[in-house]
């Protein structure tokens, strides 16, 4: 994809270009507002670009007709930085949503599905809770068994790991690689975590500016020279 | 300038409503899969808000009767106190009481429900798990609210004339007997589409009317709130206000719809 983006007089990404493979990890890092998750946004079609273009499994973006964008996001799964839950739904019936609308499965094959995505991001005993009772990283945690309950082709994760501690946290990074070893899916990552790109990555990028600045595997990225990325990492990356 | 571009937001707004109540009727073969969700709002917008409608009915219905009598006692005419309490709560202000009533507690409370699932990427979340938000969130607070209307307002009109009745009889020495039969009496005129009693239905079919704008109403402003909370505001006071600015609008046209001569 190669795009152009602006709110407003506000531009945001300039001349942005990139590519993932077919199931190729993408990990993308970046200095806070500059528009990774902005990026995300663009390749599951919540934004048009202004100019250039997105492509995705072989679908212009901007071209894609509403029926076959509500196929084509049948096969993928969004985390959503603030997990987005809908307020008014219990933990199991959010993370169900999905199956309960587009999909034939019954009640019971539903329930199952649910219980073993809330056993993989730690969830177990979570169930009838509402997400107003929930704390954020659970909500985060929540988020993503839905992402993952129709079980897509490709996933995109808004920050995973943000908010959780440590422990959970390496476990979700194990979680994304698992799920992207096994299913042969593609991924794209936002983090800001060395440890989320050390377990996760196929490739990084660092975004700044509205454009990429450095591309590279994981350890040829921790150890880039690229001074600006120095910086941001700071001087010594756990 | 301000005049020429409130016009034009008007009429984008309008533009929108439209369209969501076209994709609306559109959605009602969805009706069976959300019958669940359609009772749990039924019972939601009729439940929280029935004790408001019994109050304020009551006591219009007092306010109605008192006024009129008054008039009409001066002519030696207040035995007919019911007749002009009955017709006016059945025609008038049952279903325009009931509307204000829901239009201001069930509207404000949708547009602010879908306007904080705009502001938190709820919606988005919706879109991208390709879920019909039409389908999902406003058929169905729709269809409970034109159901519900009517309902609440064959309370709002036994309520207005029950509190007439109190005030003829207290103030304007009205036998309850001669007021109640006077009242009945009246609605009992059948005629034009159904042979039902005209004011009656009438004005059933002017509450469904009046229950369909003001959801449509506040669902949209919901939809298109936009910028946290402060948006949210925004879109809850401009549901209630257009709701009842649109409610009086209409009213005149169903009026003349069902009375023209
Ligand atoms: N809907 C919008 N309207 C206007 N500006 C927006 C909108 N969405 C994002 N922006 C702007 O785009 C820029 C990038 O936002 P984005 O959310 O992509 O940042 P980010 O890289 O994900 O940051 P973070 O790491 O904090 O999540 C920000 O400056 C933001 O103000
Ligand atoms: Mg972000």
């Amino acid at each position: 994809m190669n795009v152009c983006k602006a709110f407003g007089s506000k531009v945001v990404l300039s001349g942005l270009t990139l590519d993932v493979k077919r199931g190729e990890t993408l990990v993308l890092m970046g200095p806070s507002g500059t528009g990774k998750s902005v990026t995300l946004r663009h390749v599951i079609g919540l934004l048009r670009q202004d100019s250039g273009d997105v492509w995705v499994e072989g679908h212009d973006m901007s071209l894609i007709k509403p029926l076959e964008l509500f196929e084509l996001r049948k096969r993928m799964g969004y985390l959503f930085q603030e997990g987005a839950l809908i307020n008014w739904m219990s933990v199991a019936d959010n993370v169900a949503l999905p199956l309960m609308e587009n999909s034939s499965l019954s009640r019971s094959e539903m329930e199952d599905r649910v219980r073993e995505k809330l056993k993989l991001v730690h969830l177990d005993g979570v169930w009838d809770e509402m997400p107003g009772e929930i704390s954020g990283g659970m909500k985060k945690r929540v988020g993503l068994a839905r992402a993952l309950i129709t079980e897509p082709e490709l996933i995109l994760y808004d920050e995973p790991n943000a908010g959780l501690d440590p422990e959970i946290s390496q476990s979700i990074n194990e979680l994304i690689r698992e799920v992207a070893d096994t299913l042969k899916i593609t991924s794209m990552v936002i983090t800001h975590m060395v440890s989320c790109v050390r377990t996760v990555a196929d490739r990084v990028v660092l975004l700044e500016g509205g454009k990429v600045i450095v591309d590279a595997p994981p350890q040829e990225f921790l150890n880039h020279e690229h001074p600006r990325l120095r910086r941001f990492l700071g001087k010594d990356p756990d | 300038m301000a005049l020429f571009r409130g016009f034009i937001e008007f009429a984008r707004g309008l533009g929108f409503q439209v369209g969501l109540f076209l994709q609306v009727i559109a959605r009602f073969p969805h009706i069976p899969k959300r019958r669940a969700f359609i009772s749990s709002q039924l019972y939601g917008a009729g439940n929280k808000v029935l004790h408001v409608v019994l109050l304020v009915s009551f006591v219009m219905g007092m306010v109605l009767s008192l006024q009129t009598g008054l008039v009409l006692a001066d002519y030696g005419q207040q035995d007919k106190v019911g007749i002009v309490v009955a017709v006016t709560m059945a025609r008038e202000m049952g279903p325009f009481t009931t509307a204000i009533i829901l239009a201001a507690t069930v509207g404000s409370a949708l547009a602010a429900e879908l306007g904080t699932m705009a502001v938190s990427e709820e919606l988005s979340a919706l879109e991208v798990i390709s879920v019909d938000k039409v389908s999902f969130l406003v058929m169905p607070r729709v269809l409970a609210m034109i159901l519900m209307a009517p309902v609440l307002t064959i309370f709002a009109d036994t309520m207005g004339i029950v509190g007439g009745g109190f005030v003829a009889q207290s103030q304007l020495g009205v036998g309850s007997q001669l007021y109640y039969d006077s009242a009945l009496e009246s609605l009992q005129g059948l005629g034009g589409l159904l042979a039902v009693p005209k004011d009656v239905y009438g004005g059933l079919m002017k509450s469904m009317v009046f229950g369909a704008v003001i959801s449509i109403i506040s669902c949209a402003e919901g939809l298109r709130a936009r910028g946290g909370a402060l948006g949210v505001g925004n879109a809850t006071r401009t549901a209630v206000r257009d709701s009842i600015i649109a409610i009086i609008i209409v009213n005149y046209f169903i009026t003349w719809f069902l009375y023209q001569k």
